[in-house]
């Protein structure tokens, strides 16, 4: 890794109702590239993924040790500000969730709730981000409608769009792709390359292809354990350990 | 195979059964309302208090009660919902997690439910002798919240915990604070929020035995709080309890003055629920 990293996860480990669910993580993510977690179901990629943004800290029963550092500063402090470290990472789900209000409204929320802008700012900034995820031409004559009467591709694009609007530093993705038509997938995975240049960006995916298309670098989660971390096409077609060769293959599942 | 379809068979025949009865005894109670209510169902009914011999039999209406029954559920539901929405908020938003806290919280209102309303007349009547106040509109107000509570916070509960935990995530990620989290969601379950007004309201509007102490009863419209405050429910019973043919004529009409405004309830939050649903995912 050339550049310092972005977040960097030291001895993480974190219990579900007693249950062992990442055990041991340290893990660097690289700054201003696309990461991707990978592995079969139920591995941990997503507990991974939420441990980024303390998302984690609202599951019942959870116990997390360890630390996570985000441009140097561990977000489980105890005196880290929670708002602050979510509003560096947008998150995108693995539906689009739009907040029960209108598409500007929608966009303008982070800012809103973050500062008090003035309209003529807002107006522009819902303007630049919906231009930015590729939605304004298609929503610009109808702004105050509801954000649900969307298609759940631009849904999805709303929401990447709302995430930009805070301004992050970091941008999640949980299988954010897996609701969506194979068009829409397509829009929001060149989004991903594109946002690269000004964003770090973490996607968690069971799509291979899409891992392989989008992704710098690919973590392989197995189990609750990082087995293997490296650039992409060395970890898919060059894997050093045997798991990532099975799981590559669809051995493993 | 033939023993098969003679189960399907009978248990259809008894699914029908059980609707004709539950649908039959509806129209019955509704008839009844109106064929013994409608003959004594004058403009005097709902624009005019009592009047001199209203009780055996002369002129006058029950607007007292009509205006004292809103009052009291209306006032019910609104302070109860004043309580209610943050103990739901609270047990789904700020608890979360700890998941014994709000399992007891949970039965504690689920008992509280099911407890009859003549406790709480009696709990609320308690209040007012230590408080030194007479039977009401206050004192009626503060016995149907209490009644109502448990109803509201439990319906609130089952609505807020519809929403998507995606939904709370996606705030929260935007760096929102669990209140200004807690608003979003308020704002996701606004159609819920009117369903537990209407079945407040109806449970508020159609009780007698909390009322029954609490608020008294008043030939007049209440001006103040401190003043006793008549009832639909206990107009009812007052007017059946009579010999006079007349009076017992007024007391169906009541009771179909009663069904309307519960109805026009009804029908004014299912518009309202339809109007505000339509940002539901």
């Amino acid at each position: 890794m050339t550049s310092t990293p972005h977040i960097s996860v030291q001895n993480l480990n974190v219990h579900i109702a007693n249950q062992h669910i990442l055990k041991d993580i340290s893990i660097n993510i690289p700054n201003k590239k696309v990461t991707s977690i990978i592995g079969p179901s139920g591995c941990g990629k997503t507990t991974l993924l939420k441990s980024f943004n303390r998302l984690l800290d609202n599951t019942p029963d959870v116990k997390i040790t360890g630390k996570v550092l985000v441009d140097g500063e561990d977000i489980y402090d105890p005196n880290a500000e929670i708002t602050h470290i979510r509003k560096k990472m947008g998150l995108l789900s693995q539906r689009p969730y739009p907040l029960p209000m209108s598409i500007y409204d929608n966009v303008a929320y982070g800012p809103r709730i973050h500062g008090n802008p003035k309209k003529a700012e807002l107006d522009e900034l819902v303007e630049t981000q919906l231009k930015a995820t590729g939605l304004w031409n298609e929503v610009k004559d109808r702004l105050k409608a509801p954000a649900s009467k969307l298609s759940i591709g631009q849904q999805q694009r709303l929401c990447l769009a709302r995430g930009l609007a805070v301004e992050p530093e970091i941008i999640l993705g949980d299988e954010s792709t897996s609701a969506l038509d194979p068009t829409s997938t397509h829009i929001i995975e060149d989004l991903f390359i594109e946002l690269k240049e000004k964003y770090s960006i973490v996607l968690v995916t069971h799509i291979l292809r899409q891992a392989r298309r989008v992704s710098d670098y690919i973590i392989f989660v197995y189990m609750g354990k990082i087995i293997e971390f490296g650039p992409t096409e060395e970890v898919l077609l060059n894997p050093k350990q045997e798991l990532t060769k099975e799981y590559v293959k669809g051995f493993i599942s | 195979m033939i023993k098969r379809k003679l189960e399907e068979l009978f248990i259809k025949i008894l699914m029908i059964l059980a609707t004709i009865l539950v649908v039959g005894s509806f129209f019955l109670i509704v008839g009844t309302i109106f064929s013994k209510g409608l003959p004594y169902m004058t403009w005097d009914m709902i624009t005019k208090i009592p009047g001199g011999g209203f009780y055996i039999g002369k002129e006058g209406g029950v607007l007292n009660a009509i205006i004292g029954s809103l009052y009291v559920a209306g006032g019910a539901t609104v302070s109860g919902l004043i309580i209610s929405i943050p103990v739901a908020i609270f047990i789904n938003m700020y608890l979360s997690g700890k998941n014994f806290i709000t399992d007891v919280l949970r039965t504690v209102f689920d008992v509280l439910f099911g407890i009859p309303s003549i406790v709480y007349g009696a709990f609320g009547f308690l209040i007012m002798v230590y408080f030194g106040l007479r039977a009401s509109l206050l004192g009626g107000i503060i016995a149907v919240t209490l009644l109502v509570i448990p109803l509201l916070v439990r319906t609130l509960d089952e609505v807020i915990r519809t929403v998507p935990g995606e939904l709370r995530d996606a705030a929260l990620s935007l760096g929102s604070t669990r209140w200004e989290t807690a608003k979003v969601v308020l704002r996701q379950i606004r159609p819920g929020i009117f369903t537990a007004i209407l079945l407040s309201f109806g449970r508020g509007i159609g009780d007698v035995a909390s009322v029954l102490f609490t608020a008294g009863f008043s030939d007049n419209i209440p001006t103040s709080l401190h003043e006793p405050a008549a009832t639909l429910p206990l107009a009812i019973f007052f007017q059946l309890g009579s010999p006079v043919e007349e009076v017992q004529g007024r007391a169906y009409a009541s009771a179909l003055i009663l069904t309307i405004v519960v109805l026009i309830i009804t029908v004014l939050s299912e518009i309202l629920i339809k109007k505000f649903s339509k940002h539901k995912i």
